[in-house]
């Protein structure tokens, strides 16, 4: 048997809220199944379970606000026998429930909290307590919440699953969140900074003759190109993809690059595009558009959420020449590309007008340094000037 | 000269804000730049084109991007191609 | 009257001084020096010699001869300059003071006042800065008292003097500059707790140096429209339970603020009082707020951070109430 807990969904998480079971009791799973949708401050996430098993016991209800690491359900190894019924690790119902064997810290957490003084006025009153949502400490149900529960007018007993968040909320929450994950970040990483202006008349010409033929739902953007150069990068420059934790980076192969996307409604969310070198561009585009789409009707998986290794931001759309990028903890880099404009340029001792962009690296000096940084930095613009190796 | 496609504008301003839904079809200029007005990135754009050329028909290639800058520019553009 | 805790604290022992002749004031450096914390200033000339005794440096012996002295037919009042320093007492406070009632048979009783300056905040360093509260208030046959305001300053040592058995009371060092109006019905009791400001959603429970903070945190959440009872402890032993329950069953939530460090703290006997007795009213669990669990640092700023402080109060308050 083992537990599936709730993941932290990126480094600014500290709790969500259960939205619903997408499996239950019985269900077989396989890896990257979705289980549930949780209820970040950025989104509702599809979760996904990291091992195959079959659900054994569902240990959360919809509704619940829980901590990062709350266990959520238990499931049973492929081929394992469920225990005998006694044995079971998490009944919800107060009364029925065996005492906890020491080490049985899943049966604690997954106690429906209320506090004894709610506990009392519920039974008073003859309120379903299952079904109120707490507002205490941990998500408790307090007295306050059965009191208004009995509230004329109150909304009696929620049947669906609880709506996420109100848009205002969501705004609010996820001020606060990006607040906690940029002051850390500021706090915590030494950012240094690298530019290079790099032509592109080459890379968007190829672009313009890889669209002519392509219908225009086939077409490229130049944003995948810079991605897809980007992972060309980091494969030879790794410490610049990875997480730094406990005090020690901890490098990723594959290039899972954060693309940061701003929501129409404010605050910007970074998801994954998972394994961007190793895949083309064609597929690259796809997997963006879907992404982007996601993110902004607010429906992206746990992986997304969590797996990014490097953060890539353009913010040139919205039109300005250079960004210098906060990173994303506990990533240790972050590129920014600028708007594509012509410039003077000077090749070959002759003055031309080019299209050129600013490529700018935030990198964390506690794992690498300037020169390395400028040696990627440079890696990106040979990328950019052979597209066609892309 | 009386209008050929009198649902054309609200035509184009419906699928804009299927992507941009803050568009208030009253408060657009058809003679400023759209991407000066509406907050669109190059996916937002793209998805936009996608949408005009699947609803109303019309293939829109690459090379004439540079001239749909307007939203007048992108009615006339969408009018030559329908008649 | 505006007065400063000392001051009162001086009018008290003054008072006592003048009105019974057996009072007399034992104690490190509080005859000419006039009192570590000037508590005593000028009362070697007013009183003499003979009633406001320099002792050696020797807690042992000084405490030791104060309860002879009490069992003599004296009411002595001595001084420990810390409780730090009260460690080498603790056998004469324990296992005589504390014990002699009952190894007596009730023969004989030991009306022996001991008062000692306590906690942490002025750089006294780790060896100077403690609150071992606690300790005293562990231990049956003694009366343990915290004085906390200006008016209990002024009011607690005539009925500790009157009480037949030995009584304890702790001053903390940081209070003896605190100003206030001292009321005209100073006369107090040493049996109740007090609430020192009503409130309806939590009840702050604490004593001695740490009421300050409690009602400044207080003060603070009631601008963002928190409403918080502070409760003053004021006797230590025998506790009030009565007092606490009562205010933590109409308020549901409790945070306990106290300067001694948290395992097998007075705070740990408070939430578990709590517990018991109000274990169905409860509407979030019980939290308390500290000293780290490390010696009491020299430096200031860290000294600030090992004590509790107001932003830590308000910060566990609102933790309470997720607010």
């Amino acid at each position: 048997m083992f537990d599936f807990t709730l993941p932290s969904l990126g480094a600014d998480m500290d709790e969500g809220k259960l939205i619903e079971w997408k499996v239950k009791p019985g269900d077989a799973v396989s890896k990257g199944q979705v289980v549930a949708i949780v209820d970040t401050s950025k989104a509702a996430v599809d979760v996904e379970i990291w091992q195959d098993g079959v659900v054994h016991e569902l240990l959360i209800e919809p509704g619940e606000r829980i901590p990062v690491g709350t266990v959520l359900a238990t499931l049973l190894e492929p081929g394992e026998e469920a225990p005998p019924q006694g044995a079971a690790r998490g009944g919800r119902q107060a009364g029925a429930r065996a005492p906890a064997a020491p080490g049985a810290g899943a049966a604690e957490t997954a106690r429906l909290r209320i506090s004894p003084a709610a506990r009392k006025r519920a039974e008073a009153l003859g309120v379903d307590l299952a079904r109120l949502n707490g507002s205490g400490p941990g998500g408790a149900v307090t007295l306050a919440d059965v009191e208004v529960a009995v509230q004329p007018g109150a909304p009696k007993a929620p049947e669906a699953a609880p709506a996420a968040h109100p848009a205002a909320d969501r705004n609010a929450e996820m001020r606060r969140a990006i607040a906690a994950a940029m002051s850390r970040s500021k706090r915590e990483i030494p950012h240094y900074y690298l530019s290079e202006t790099i032509p592109m008349a080459r890379a968007q010409n190829w672009l313009t003759q890889a669209n002519e033929g392509r219908p225009i739902t086939e077409r490229l953007l130049m944003a995948v190109v810079q991605l897809k150069a980007v992972a060309a990068a980091l494969a030879q420059y790794p410490e610049m993809n990875g997480f730094f934790r406990d005090g020690r980076f901890e490098p990723v192969q594959a290039a899972h690059i954060g693309v940061a996307i701003s929501l129409r409604q404010g605050g910007l969310i970074a998801p994954a595009l998972h394994d961007v070198g190793s895949k083309p561009l064609d597929q690259l585009m796809r997997e963006l558009a879907d992404l982007v789409k996601r993110t902004r009707a607010g429906s992206l998986r746990s992986s997304e959420m969590s797996d990014p290794t490097i953060t890539v931001t353009n913010l040139g759309e919205q039109g300005v020449e250079t960004v210098m990028g906060v990173i994303y903890p506990p990533q240790v880099a972050l590129v920014g590309f600028g708007r594509i404009m012509e410039r003077p340029w000077v090749e070959d001792g002759a003055l031309v007008a080019l299209p050129t962009v600013v490529a700018s690296l935030a990198a964390d000096h506690r794992v690498s340094d300037g020169h390395r940084g400028a040696l990627f930095l440079a890696e990106l613009r040979e990328r950019l000037l052979r597209p066609e190796e892309l | 000269m009386t209008e050929k496609f009198p649902e054309l504008r609200a035509n184009v301003i419906a699928i804009l804000r299927s992507i941009a839904p803050e568009v208030e079809a009253d408060e657009l200029r058809d003679d400023r730049p759209l991407r000066q007005q509406v907050d669109l990135d190059s996916m937002d754009w793209l998805n936009f084109l996608i949408g005009i050329s699947e609803q109303l028909k019309v293939s829109i290639p690459e090379a004439d991007y540079g001239r749909l800058v307007t939203l007048a520019n992108l009615l006339d553009y969408l009018r030559a191609k329908l008649g | 009257m505006r007065i400063s805790y000392r001051e009162a604290m001086r009018q008290a022992l003054h008072d006592a001084l003048a009105s019974d002749p057996r009072v007399f004031l034992m104690g490190e450096d509080v005859g000419r020096y006039g009192g570590t914390y000037a508590v005593s200033k000028g009362f070697y000339d007013e009183f003499g010699p003979e009633r406001i005794r320099d002792t050696p440096l020797s807690e042992l012996g000084f405490v030791g001869a104060g309860i002879g002295a009490a069992l003599g037919g004296m009411r002595p009042i001595v001084e420990v300059m810390t409780v730090n320093f009260s460690l080498l007492a603790l056998d004469q406070i324990v296992n005589s003071a504390a014990l002699l009632r009952h190894m007596s048979g009730g023969q004989v009783s030991v009306p022996l006042v001991i008062r000692m300056a306590t906690g942490a905040g002025r750089q006294l360093a780790a060896q100077h800065s403690h609150s071992l509260e606690n300790w005293y208030a562990h231990i049956p046959g003694i009366r343990v008292l915290a004085p906390a305001t200006i008016a209990d300053a002024r009011g607690m040592l005539a009925p500790a003097l009157a009480d037949p058995d030995p009584v304890v009371m702790f001053e903390h060092a940081q209070l003896y500059n605190m100003e206030g109006k001292l009321p005209d019905n100073w006369q107090c009791d040493i049996e109740r707790a007090a609430i020192r400001r009503p409130g309806s959603q939590l009840s702050l429970i604490t004593y001695g140096g740490s009421l300050p903070k409690a009602l400044d945190a207080a003060a603070e959440l009631a601008r963002d429209g928190i409403d918080v009872e502070v409760v003053d402890l004021r006797v230590l032993r025998p506790l009030d339970t009565e007092t606490i329950a009562e205010s933590v069953s109409r308020t549901h939530r409790a945070v306990i603020v106290d300067e001694g460090w948290r395992s097998g703290s007075l705070a740990a006997e408070v939430m578990a009082r709590i517990v018991e007795n109000c274990f169905y009213d409860l509407d979030a669990p019980p939290v308390r707020v500290c000293s780290e669990e490390v010696p009491i640092p020299y430096a200031k700023h860290m000294e600030g951070a090992a004590l509790p402080q107001p932003a830590k109060i308000v910060a566990a308050v609102r933790e309470v109430l997720n607010v």
